[in-house]
């Protein structure tokens, strides 16, 4: 580790594995935890149990804002495990200074979310902190999700699988970058931002085994598949020109030099099943988003890692992304 | 219907093109007299090389050897720990492009001073610097420019802008640097830190930007004196393979000519009214220091001497550090850049020396040859 932390040690990719293994594994460690799936699977396999924290900036970005992300993060967090988000609760830390109006605007916006989800909030926490401690509000909820689908696992994948996306990836990632301040895109793009339950609920009540799925949130697609192959020490064989991405995001990647698969999603999931429940899972998943796609088969090749095939018959590792995510030079 | 950005790339990645080139270059390549090794200048070639894995669909008389072109890796640590010390002044803002905030000086990166409080931030272009002073008028705001003739253009209309409007709080710390100067340097080696070698390069690939700004012209000495063919090419894949292509014929065919591939864009002329500006804002200084190549005579620029006011290097002249900093002995990116070793054949290569640790000028950047092998180029 080094000295001091830095942005890096929170992009979701190699640094920020190495924060969570040395300081808080380390401390924390038993074997619920040691699991490292989106959600802890609790009292024998009946709950999921999950939390996570929101810092987004901008507070509102086309698509949504920080408290449709605060419900949709964790209750997708849930469902990647298999379970129905019940009951959550809602921390909110306020830059004294905050506008009251937004602050109800974006409790709404959470109100809503819940909706879809079946949710409620039973329990909350705010806090106010003098200017400067916080940009402008963070917001953390915890969520209690009952399991659907039991036996859902990143280390249940075996050779011969494949792999799908639920949608077109990296929206959300392109349309922050595109909104930040020093880059200043105009674009018609939108985040992804969605709640994933209503898919998994379609995917289980359609009978399909889910193996491993997985929300592609920070670290993206890549950070999903390389999870995966490590977990199931397996080969996970891309198709890149499988790989569904919508042109707004491409061009932002073309511009930038980033790659659509590290791109963050928050209504993006990666899903694996056996190849021959891959074409009932791909309509499923078709009747919400027509961008779903198959873009991975599992095979032995090269053991826990993940390789790009290109239509000219190239190969290349797909690494988990490392560093903060930054426009190359030229 | 109008253009739309793919236009500018789709057919440029057309997998049966490349196929296509492929297969003329394996035939052509069957006539070679002996190998050959092209030097792509320019790291975003290596970037397209690697992340595309076209070493793989070439036959083995046709290698690569990646060139010093990543602006981001020849910067040489004193001037990494420039931008480092300039953060931590008092009041002031530190713009700079892109990955330049990762990479490590001897003090740490600038991600680490921003760790540290210091208000680090990170443009797309350098244009965003006039709203940050604007913004913030009891700050000084420093641009930590970097870059070749493809990025100094950019810093030239910043430039114009701060004087043109009266903008009391932008000043800039110059670090741009030029591609034929460093070519000469590769082939032909004055630099007295090192002992005499003999370069590997047979051929260049002239990278495209490059030549958008400065025209194909600053490369016909390379043919004409040095007895190298260059062809600037672009950077998609299709571009890639037809540069290499054209590159083959020509010593299949004993000529050593200048070809533009790249002809969508480039000139022999290039962009008057960028070198103009240039020109205006900009003079050479006798040497700047490359990154594991050393003194390169009349590869840099600086702000002439009439705006010195607008110079955190005369400014802040009493806080910078001066004495040069050398890379570990291990590491061999010298001879990489040379083309007289591969990223595989460091001993430190993905083992002390990765992109999360770098030691070396190749691997601090993603368009650093050894960063694009760690990458993408396990497979070769």
């Amino acid at each position: 580790m080094t000295k001091n932390i830095t942005i890096a040690h929170g992009n979701g990719g190699e640094e920020n594995n190495e924060l969570i293994k040395s300081i808080f594994y380390k401390h924390f460690e038993n074997d619920i935890l040691a699991k490292s799936e989106d959600a802890a699977v609790i009292e024998d396999g009946k709950l999921a149990f999950t939390t996570d924290s929101f810092t987004v900036s901008p507070l509102f970005f086309p698509g949504g804002d920080i408290g449709k992300l605060a419900v949709c993060g964790t209750c997708n967090d849930l469902a990647m495990m298999g379970a129905k988000p019940k009951y959550m609760t809602c921390s909110v830390i306020i830059e004294e200074g905050f506008s009251t109006r937004e602050l109800e605007k974006i409790v709404r916006s959470m109100k809503k979310e819940l909706e879809i989800n079946g949710a409620i909030v039973v329990s909350g926490d705010t806090k106010v902190v003098p200017k400067g401690a916080v940009d402008q509000l963070f917001i953390n909820t915890t969520g209690i999700g009952q399991i659907e689908h039991k036996g859902i696992t990143a280390s249940g994948i075996k050779e011969g699988m494949s792999i799908l996306v639920s949608r077109d990836i990296g929206a959300h990632g392109a349309t922050i970058f595109a909104a930040r301040e020093g880059i200043e895109l105009e674009s018609a793009l939108e985040t992804d931002c969605a709640s994933l339950y209503p898919q998994v609920k379609a995917l289980i009540d359609s009978g399909i085994n889910i193996v491993a799925m997985r929300d592609a949130t920070r670290g993206g697609v890549s950070a999903v598949l390389n999870e995966w192959a490590k977990s199931s020490d397996v080969c996970v064989e891309v198709k890149e020109e499988s790989i569904p991405v919508q042109e707004e995001v491409q061009g932002i990647c073309e511009m930038l030099g980033f790659e659509a698969v590290d791109l963050a999603n928050e209504g993006t999931f990666v899903l694996a099943v056996s190849k021959e429940e891959e074409s009932k899972a791909l309509k499923v998943l078709q009747r919400t988003h027509t961008t779903s796609a198959v873009i991975a088969t599992v095979s032995e090749q090269y053991k826990a890692r993940v390789i790009l095939n290109t239509s000219w018959g190239t190969k290349r590792f797909l690494d988990l992304p490392t560093g903060e995510l930054l426009p190359r030079i030229c | 219907m109008g253009l739309e950005l793919k236009n500018l790339y789709d057919d440029f990645r057309d997998g049966e093109t490349i196929k296509a080139y492929a297969k003329i270059i394996a035939e052509d390549a069957k006539k070679l007299k002996k190998p050959i090794n092209i030097m792509e200048v320019c790291g975003g070639h290596t970037h397209t090389i690697m992340k595309f894995g076209l070493p793989q669909l070439l036959p083995d008389n046709v290698n690569f050897i990646h060139g010093p072109g990543c602006p981001v890796c020849i910067m040489p640590k004193e001037r990494i720990d420039h931008a480092y010390v300039l953060s931590m002044q008092p009041d002031v803002i530190l713009v700079t492009l892109g990955d330049m905030i990762k990479v490590p000086g001897s003090k740490g990166s600038l991600q680490d001073a921003r760790a540290k409080g210091a208000d680090v931030r990170f443009v797309y272009s350098p244009m965003e610097c006039i709203k940050i002073a604007q913004d913030n008028e009891a700050k000084k705001i420093i641009f930590f420019a970097i870059g070749f003739e493809t990025t100094t253009p950019m810093t030239a209309v910043l430039v114009d802008q701060v004087i043109k409007l009266g903008i009391a709080n932008i000043f800039f710390h110059i670090n741009h640097v030029t591609v034929p100067e460093v070519m000469v340097e590769l082939i032909d080696s004055r630099d007295i830190h090192v002992d005499s070698y003999n370069n590997q390069i047979d051929a260049f690939l002239g990278p495209s930007h490059v030549s958008v700004i400065s025209g194909s012209k600053i490369y016909e000495k390379f043919p004409k004196e040095y007895g190298r063919p260059v062809v600037v090419t672009g950077f998609e894949p299709v571009d890639a393979m037809q540069g290499i292509s054209m590159i083959v014929k020509q010593f299949v065919q004993e000529r050593c000519e200048l070809e533009i591939q790249y002809k969508r864009v480039v000139s022999y002329d290039g962009n008057l009214k960028a070198q103009a500006l240039i020109e205006q804002y900009f003079e050479k200084i006798s040497l700047f220091r490359w990154r594991g190549l050393g003194n390169v005579p009349d590869s840099g620029l600086k702000l002439k001497d009439k705006y010195a006011t607008y110079d955190a290097e005369v400014l802040y002249k009493d806080v910078l550090p001066i004495a040069e900093i050398e890379d570990h002995k291990l590491c061999i990116c010298g001879d990489i850049l040379r083309g007289m070793a591969k990223p595989k054949e460091c001993t430190i290569f993905g083992t002390a020396c990765k992109p999360t640790s770098p030691v070396g000028s190749c691997m601090v950047s993603s368009e650093g040859a050894c960063a694009a092998y760690y990458k993408y180029g396990n497979l070769i």
